[in-house]
């Protein structure tokens, strides 16, 4: 298959990527806002063409652990589902942070707690971004805001995961997932032969062979010496993760003497709302966080030097304003506006709330 | 050039599938094109409607407040939209169904009495396509041709002999916007 453009959902766009990165395997459980992920996988039969394996799991507590089983051998293999299947989940990915091993999580977000509402959500942040599992680790977390990023998040997510050996995480809301939009979708790359897994994963289980040693894949190490320093290079490798792949996009800010940092789709509402906002003569910026872990703190941190205030707007209570206020001087008066219960506010909400907060005060 | 529509009806009158064909036809014009659905349990007989916006530049928010053009199937839907198109835009409704006309005078309204032209086609399942040939014609966005091509890569092959139907319903709904 070569380059393509296509309409799509953002769950479609999710499952022909993957097919296309070359993706040994997706195991998965359907739930609403992102079951066309798994159905395009099932329509599209990947088996019969690269090789894929797809499968529909009795669980999401069995789709982790197939994921964690299949990424021990070093397959590209992933996972997706919706915040009350990512809670399932939680245990496994745990897991597949502390033995290190590459993975891709889908979360298209709905509003929480419990099973909440099938409308859009962005109230996994702190799931996605503080742990979620237990233990000191952590994920990387891509928040894409266009379908054209659904799909291209699978192939950085997976090359992330792979360089780092460290699971990563597509964390998208229902919005993204079911709007329909143009994408290009890559070429079809050839999935890895044994060989070459061999050679990228020398630490995967995939048989002893000629190798003098047996890999063994486990979290467990009784021994708190050695646990430490298992600890100590998780650290490390989350050090270096900081250091090189914070991602995010600005717009308007040399002029700005506002700041929005929003991420996904509703830094797309944002920025109508910031076009409305200049149109009255209101100077604001946008910031567009990315890589939700890694934080671009530094970025927001200068930006936020030169405005008099932020505002965080998230489809949430207020999560990611705590890292926007640890990134910026204390001083500096940042706001919150949010809507919860799957209800997606429109520009000129938002415009009438920052107006509110820092215009009208 | 953008264009910030809003579709909106019951649901099982083809709000979402009007949209998506316009959506298409945008592809096949190389514009840039966004299609959000208001989705959720909602099924035949609760309201449906759809954002479509066309652009030859970036789009930005896929959520709207007001539009420059509305195409309302159900009382309902004018209730909810009138007052959110913009001034100057363009309101197209069909009336049956329609107890309260739409009042505003600093938009344009074209009544396209979809329901009667199908009915007299006997095609009931046009009944969408007529109110998106009214679209089109009465503001150039993507033109007939466009909406062939989209309905083609829409429809899935074992469905293109319904193409010809569609096309008729889509050049009744162009004549009755020319009325």
């Amino acid at each position: 298959m070569n380059e393509e453009v296509r309409l799509m959902k953002g769950n479609e766009a999710i499952a022909h990527a993957a097919i296309r990165y070359g993706a040994d395997g997706y195991f998965g459980y359907p739930i609403t806002p992102q079951s066309e992920i798994l159905e395009t996988l099932e329509a599209l039969m990947p088996w019969e063409t690269t090789g894929m394996v797809v499968l529909q799991a009795e669980s999401e507590v069995a789709s982790i652990n197939m994921v964690y089983g299949g990424a021990a051998t070093g397959k590209a293999v992933m996972t997706s589902s919706s915040s009350p299947g990512v809670s399932l989940m939680q245990e496994g990915i745990s897991y597949i942070a502390a033995a290190e091993l590459p993975a891709l999580i889908v979360n298209v977000m709905r509003g929480g707690p419990g099973l909440g509402t099938i409308h859009p959500s962005q109230s996994d942040y702190f799931q996605a971004t503080k742990g979620g599992g237990h233990g000191d680790y952590h994920l990387i977390v891509l928040a894409p805001s266009t379908v054209q990023e659904m799909a291209d998040f699978v192939a950085l997510g997976f090359d992330l995961a792979f360089k780092y050996r460290t699971p990563a995480m597509i964390l998208a809301d229902g919005v993204v997932g079911q709007m329909m939009e143009k994408v290009v979708l890559p070429p079809q790359r050839q999935r890895r032969t044994p060989e070459q897994i061999a050679e990228q994963c020398p630490w995967a289980a995939t048989g002893k062979g000629s190798r003098g040693n047996r890999n063994v894949v486990t979290s467990l190490e009784l021994d708190s010496a050695l646990m430490e320093k298992n600890n100590e290079r998780f650290q490390r490798t989350y050090a270096e993760i900081e250091r090189n792949e914070v991602r995010y996009e600005t717009y308007y800010t040399e002029d700005a003497d506002y700041l929005i940092v929003a991420f996904g789709s509703v830094a797309r509402i944002c920025l109508k709302s910031i076009e409305m906002a200049r149109a009255e003569g209101i100077r604001i910026g946008l910031i567009r966080p990315i890589t939700l872990w890694p934080f671009p703190y530094e970025a927001i941190a200068g930006l936020g030097a030169k405005v008099k205030g932020i505002q965080v707007v998230e489809l949430n209570a207020g999560q990611m304003i705590e890292d926007v206020r640890l990134a910026v001087e204390r001083d500096k008066p940042v706001r919150h506006f949010g809507r919860m219960g799957g209800i997606v506010p429109n520009p000129g909400e938002i415009l009438e709330a920052f107006k509110r907060d820092f215009i009208n005060k | 050039m953008t264009h910030e529509i809003i579709i909106a009806g019951f649901g099982g009158q083809g709000v979402l599938s009007m949209g998506k064909i316009l959506a298409y036809a945008a592809l096949m014009d190389n514009l840039e094109v966004t299609w959000m659905p208001s989705y959720g349990p909602e099924q035949r007989g609760g309201t449906a409607n759809v954002t479509v916006i066309l652009s030859d530049s970036r789009i930005s928010s896929p959520v709207l407040d007001t539009y420059d053009i509305a195409v309302i199937l159900n009382q309902q839907s004018l209730d909810k939209f009138e007052s959110h198109v913009k001034p100057g835009g363009l309101l197209i409704y069909d009336p049956s169904g329609i107890h309260h006309k739409p009042t505003r005078t600093d938009i344009t309204i074209l009544e396209i009495d979809a329901m009667t032209a199908t009915i007299e086609m006997g095609n009931p399942k046009g009944y969408n396509m007529i109110l998106l040939g009214a679209l089109i014609e009465s503001r150039k966005m993507v033109g007939l041709d466009a909406v062939l091509r989209g309905l083609k890569k829409a429809l899935p092959e074992r469905h293109h002999h319904l193409i010809p139907a569609n096309e008729a319903a889509l050049r009744r709904g162009q004549e009755l916007a020319r009325k």
